[in-house]
């Protein structure tokens, strides 16, 4: 094995690096989410995403079996596969976006095991996306994919969850690259009235452990939200309200006008 | 890295933490069960060494469920298909299937571990109504998810499930069947895992439900073992039986293992899983899954709801792998046929799953000649007399 060959397993990549560097010019960090595939000018809403105040964004690649996922981006999963998208056709997709910022893709297991660990790496990195978010592979199965995804430069972002202990909070947060992704409910994805008491709690817990960025996920759903959740964590990551708009009907201007409106929200404090 | 172990005694052990048999198996979920699961294993693996939770569940097993399931020589069709025929009758089960082994089991787990509420997901309705059962028995919160396509099909067991004091939630999304239940059932344990047990029903998901159901199932294969000992003096040449998950079949190989019968198990052509020999993750865990070109899972197709999955347990698949075990596939025209075979030659209405076992055992009749045949009859056609009617008559 040549130096070049060895994994960077330690180092900060350049999704945290970005992330940190935010972060700590007092800024709290915004990471919408937008479905491949859905709606069918998804990538001008990525571009249009940057420019109105996200600091990253997840991009999910579409699979039949969404464990994670709440009705909301359930039904715009498969949408966008019933339109005929691919993992592949997703990534040549992303290879022609101007982001103004890095991009995530999330994703199920099944797509990277079935494509190959090596391979889907490899399409990722060359695609530009920064990061990955696999939320069925856990801590205990990531080892092989995550090496993968390291040698490629693809820092795999882990889950660190309510339910968990603080004692494997602390490993979570020593694998997970790019960011740690505070899961803010015990649940699936999906839009709520209120703000769950356990998005302030873990976050509270995960800033007390790791000085990586902490951003959190699941239920936030309003600009106030994200900015009471960000007196504690470094961000938010919104899905399901922005999906809902599209689903609604409500418009790309809609959803664009209101990612603007949770930038505000967590400019104002 | 295929398990160097494949000696019999070593087969159907304790699967170490990580839940793995050969290549397959392990724990692909989210990472707010991943604690949950933790303590299922040590729960189990505690309760199980216990003996007062032996004689409890065993008492239950006896005086509820109706255990010992007898063993029945079929005279009548043994000479039509010029084989010796034994069935092992888990359609005399209380509710109908093997299914209530399991979740006798896994309620008295849940009861012990301080859980309130059992959920559970169905195809043919037979584990939600096991499940629906226990939770009235054991005075539990009950909610079964079951695939709008199924609740069609399954119209009795929605109404029994209903009347057992359960909810019967609809999984309307993708094929609207058993991998949809599972889907919505695994979302609902994920929201609520600290009041929740999830009663899974086959031998399938994360560790250690697979390995979980499968020691409660092997009951069937020491009874069945001890059966044959005492009727053939011996074992039988075959041990089959249908596999949709694989939990009655993996409860009757267990009895077997070890021992130079052949076993075989028996998927329908549109959801022959372990046929067609692909490798996925979904539900939980990795085993041969039916998928498409990129991953995505694609739907299986059978005339029996509760073998209309995607899948099969990873025990299974690790059991292929290694060469113990085989798997056939039958089509739902010979299912129909065996149903009605069944039922005329010997008396006994078979629910569809288990016919597709003894549809393989007929059309195999000409290699099987003169051979002993061991057939896991894992429940009765009550529930699917309504559907037979419609496509005979
Ligand atoms: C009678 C019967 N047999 C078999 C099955 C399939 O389950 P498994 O493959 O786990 O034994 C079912 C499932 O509903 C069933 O009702």
């Amino acid at each position: 094995m040549s130096a070049a060959d060895v994994p960077t397993t330690t180092g900060i990549g350049p999704l945290e690096a970005h992330l940190r560097a935010r972060r700590d010019a007092g800024h709290k960090l915004l990471l919408p989410y937008v479905t491949g595939g859905y709606p069918d000018d998804w990538p001008r809403m990525v571009e249009a995403f940057g420019q109105a105040g996200a600091d990253a964004i997840e991009v999910s690649i579409p699979f039949s079996d969404p464990m994670m996922d709440g009705p909301t981006i359930q039904q715009a999963s498969s949408l966008a596969l019933g339109s005929g998208v691919t993992p592949a056709s997703i990534l040549d997709a992303v290879e022609g976006i101007e982001s103004a910022v890095p991009l995530i893709a999330m994703t199920y297991y099944n797509v990277a095991f079935h494509m190959g660990h090596r391979r889907f790496a490899q399409d990722l990195a060359r695609a530009g996306i920064a990061g990955a978010i696999l939320p069925d592979l856990p801590l205990e199965e990531v080892g092989p994919w995550a090496e993968c995804a390291d040698q490629a430069g693809v820092e795999t972002v882990l889950l660190a969850a309510p339910t968990g202990s603080d004692e494997r909070l602390v490993r979570v947060c020593e694998r997970a690259r790019g960011f740690v992704y505070a899961v803010g409910v015990v649940g699936t994805t999906g839009e709520r009235a209120e703000l769950a008491t356990s998005a302030v709690q873990i976050a509270r817990r995960l800033k007390a452990i790791t000085d990586k960025p902490v951003i959190v996920g699941l239920g936030i759903s309003t600009p106030d939200h994200a900015a009471e959740v960000a007196e504690v964590a470094d961000g938010v990551v919104v899905a399901s309200a922005i999906i809902r708009k599209l689903l609604d009907g409500e418009g790309f201007d809609a959803a664009v006008e209101f990612v603007a409106a949770l930038r505000a929200g967590l400019d104002r404090g | 890295m295929t398990d160097p172990n494949t000696d019999g005694a070593s087969l159907m052990g304790t699967p170490g933490s990580d839940g793995r048999f050969g290549d397959f198996g392990g724990r692909f979920v989210p990472e707010t069960i991943v604690p949950a699961c933790e303590e299922l294993a040590a729960g189990f693996a505690d309760a199980w060494a216990d003996p007062a939770f032996r004689t409890e569940l065993d008492g239950l097993l006896a005086d509820y469920a109706g255990r010992p399931s007898p063993l029945t020589e079929c005279h009548r069709l043994s000479e039509e298909l010029g084989l010796r025929l034994l069935l092992k009758r888990e359609d005399l089960n209380h509710t109908g299937s093997h299914k209530i082994n399991n979740v006798l089991g896994q309620a008295l787990l849940a009861r012990r571990m301080g859980k309130r509420r059992l959920l559970a997901e169905t195809g043919a309705g037979q584990h939600g109504v096991a499940t629906a059962t226990a939770a009235a028995l054991f005075g539990m919160d009950c909610t079964v998810y079951m695939g709008e396509v199924d609740m069609v099909r399954q119209q009795l067991n929605v109404f029994r499930m209903e009347l057992l004091g359960a909810e019967v939630r609809p999984a309307s999304s993708g094929s609207r069947t058993l991998k949809d239940a599972v889907n919505e059932a695994l979302r609902d344990w994920v929201a609520t895992v600290e009041e929740s047990h999830y009663c899974l029903g086959s031998a399938m998901g994360p560790h250690p439900y697979p390995w979980i159901v499968r020691e409660l199932q092997r009951v069937i294969g020491t009874e069945a073992r001890e059966q044959c000992r005492r009727l053939l003096g011996g074992h039988p040449d075959i041990v089959t039986a249908c596999v949709g998950g694989g939990s009655n079949a993996i409860g009757i190989f267990s009895g077997f293992v070890d021992t130079d019968a052949e076993l075989v198990g028996v998927e329908p052509a549109g959801g022959a899983a372990v046929a067609r020999a692909v490798p996925g993750v979904v539900h939980g865990s990795k085993s041969y899954l039916l998928q498409d070109e990129w991953g995505q899972v694609t739907e299986a197709e059978s005339i029996s709801a509760g073998l209309d999955y995607p899948g099969v347990g990873p025990e299974h698949a690790h059991l292929a792998d290694i060469g113990r075990a085989r798997y056939e596939q039958v089509t739902d025209a010979e299912v129909i046929e065996a149903f009605q075979l069944l039922s005329r030659t010997e008396g006994i209405i078979p629910a569809l799953e288990p016919a597709h076992a003894l549809a393989w055992v007929s059309r195999a009749r000409a290699d099987l000649a003169g051979r002993t045949v061991l057939l896991n009859l894992s429940g009765r056609g009550d529930k699917d007399v309504g559907q037979m009617m419609e496509i005979l008559r």
